[in-house]
């Protein structure tokens, strides 16, 4: 199948997927409450038709070519920073590290991708972000919590820049016999990953008893861990087909990335409940904010491209 | 004149897409009422956020308070307080001879308009907020029938603080509580403590 067959016929996928989920939502309308406000079949229908306007904005980038989905992962990291710096405490003297957070760290480490220059983009900011931050942040002269603060730049950096850039890298890796069908590793990845978020959703939903950590989490349940997680490893490996692995291989790494998604999603609710917060933001109906939704992406992605680069780039 | 309209308008969108703001009206509703907004203090740029946060047909009733040492120092910042933003520049010191701060302020809610005001009188640069100055207190006995609303502005301060060039690109959120009550027999400093708990009431609890 040529490179553009296999996106026609994931995207087509989708798209007869998203059509169904969208019947169903409106049949719950119509059937549970379809004059008054009903919270969970309102949210998941605003949830639906938000997969509507991602899943267009993901095609009209791939589309685009490696410039489109680089600057699309650019932005999507430009909002997520937005929405953890905004959340996380910082203080004046903290400003001159966030400049150059957002207008140096955060374009270069893009542009190594376009450029194609894997040593720097690989320690940019895991090692001169990590020096050159906390200079800067000491020339404020404000000592207040200053390791507090400057742990907080740097992870900010790390989730929202560092490890979703790991995404739009994979355009960059050369597996033999897998020449220019990069692109469809972020297919898979994105695919995996977002449904696992969503069987993980519904299966919480239809059989949630009991909480993985009512305390970080109201929403995760076992029942939604373990049936998200499994489903979405099938979905995985029913998609080896467009990747360069074997149907048993896809699963594997399936399970990994999506395991790995799950804590993000687990890890990035500690930060929030810390900070007494449901969601990092608004920007996507029936979501929350940027970050809420591509968590589980930003842990995943670094791991997914280094599984990839060791045992199938040569 | 539609070309200041129309410049008041591209700044609040650019100033909306800048900071991401989103007003959350909390025990009040934007009504046309005349009324003081009250809000804590950390950029020259906090009043456009209010403006920019309330629907179109108040911010043309709405006028910013805006100290005239400030922005009547150059033609520009002159023709955009003046004109684009409509803003009641007044005097922080006033002399003898200058116009009435109070006076001027309440030509305006006169008028039937809404104002502005920023009660800690300058920019705070840390966290928290300073004392109130009096001139709130004026307003609230002069005018009785005008609502005191607070509102909370967080993370203005640290989009750009005081001595900053480059603003980082952080979302603001703005808080609009509930109107003031009015207390029979209350003191200056009894009602300046009770406007400064009340606005403090909506930031977000420190860590």
């Amino acid at each position: 199948m040529s490179l553009n067959d296999t996106l026609l016929a994931v995207f087509g996928g989708i798209f007869g997927l998203l059509a169904v989920a969208s019947i169903i939502g409106a049949v719950l309308k119509h059937r549970l409450s379809p004059a008054a406000p009903h919270d969970v079949i309102d949210n998941l229908n605003a949830r639906i038709k938000a997969w509507w306007a991602m899943i267009l904005l993901i095609g009209a980038a791939i589309w685009a070519g490696k410039v489109g989905v680089i600057t699309l992962f650019a932005l999507i990291s430009l909002q997520c920073l937005r929405e953890f710096v905004s959340l996380t405490h910082t203080r004046r003297g903290d400003h001159r590290a966030l400049v150059w957070s957002f207008f140096f760290f955060l374009p270069l480490q893009y542009y190594l991708i376009a450029i194609d220059w894997y040593g720097l983009f690989t320690i940019l900011i895991p090692v001169y972000a990590f020096l050159l931050l906390p200079i800067s942040e000491s020339l404020g002269a404000d000592t207040t919590r200053f390791l507090e603060r400057a742990a907080k730049v740097q992870w900010g950096l790390m989730i929202c820049v560092y490890c979703l850039s790991h995404v739009p890298a994979l355009l960059t890796l050369d597996i033999p016999g897998f020449e220019g069908r990069g692109v469809l590793l972020v297919v898979f990845l994105v695919l995996t990953v977002q449904a696992s978020d969503v069987f993980q959703y519904l299966w919480g939903k239809l059989l949630g008893r009991h909480k993985v950590s009512p305390a970080i989490s109201p929403s995760k349940t076992l029942e939604g861990l373990a049936g998200g997680v499994l489903t979405a490893t099938a979905v995985g490996a029913a998609l080896w087909w467009i990747t360069p692995f074997s149907p048993l291989q896809a699963g594997l790494v399936a399970l990994v990335i999506n395991v790995l998604g799950f804590f993000g999603g687990f890890v990035l609710s500690a930060i929030k409940r810390d900070r007494g917060v449901k969601d990092w933001g608004s920007m996507i109906e029936g979501h929350g904010g940027m970050l809420d939704r591509v968590d589980s992406i930003s842990f995943s992605a670094p791991i997914f491209f280094h599984i990839v680069r060791y045992w199938w780039v040569v | 004149m539609p070309v200041d309209r129309l410049i008041a308008s591209l700044l609040c969108d650019f100033a909306k897409l800048l900071t991401g703001v989103r007003g959350i009206w909390r025990g009040s509703e934007p009504n046309v009422r005349p009324r003081v907004y009250f809000a804590n203090h950390r950029s020259h740029v906090d009043f456009v956020l209010i403006w920019a946060s309330l629907p179109h047909h108040l911010r043309a009733v709405t006028r910013p308070v805006a100290a005239a040492d400030y922005w009547l120092t150059s033609s520009l910042k002159r023709y955009l307080i003046e004109r684009v933003f409509r803003g009641v520049t007044i005097d922080r010191n006033p002399r003898r001879d200058h116009p009435n701060p109070v006076k001027q302020m309440g030509e305006a809610l006169a008028a039937g308009e809404s104002l502005i005001v920023f009660p800690e009188g300058t920019r705070n640069p840390d966290e928290g907020l300073l004392p109130f100055k009096g001139g709130i207190h004026h307003l609230y006995r002069a005018y009785p029938e005008i609502e005191l609303i607070p509102v909370w502005i967080e993370n203005l301060g640290r989009v750009m603080p005081k001595g900053s060039l480059i603003p980082v690109p952080l979302l603001c959120s703005l808080t609009f509580g509930p109107p003031l009550p009015r207390l029979e027999g209350e003191t200056r400093a009894e009602f300046l403590a009770r406007a400064h708990s009340a606005l403090l009431a909506l930031a977000p609890p420190p860590d």
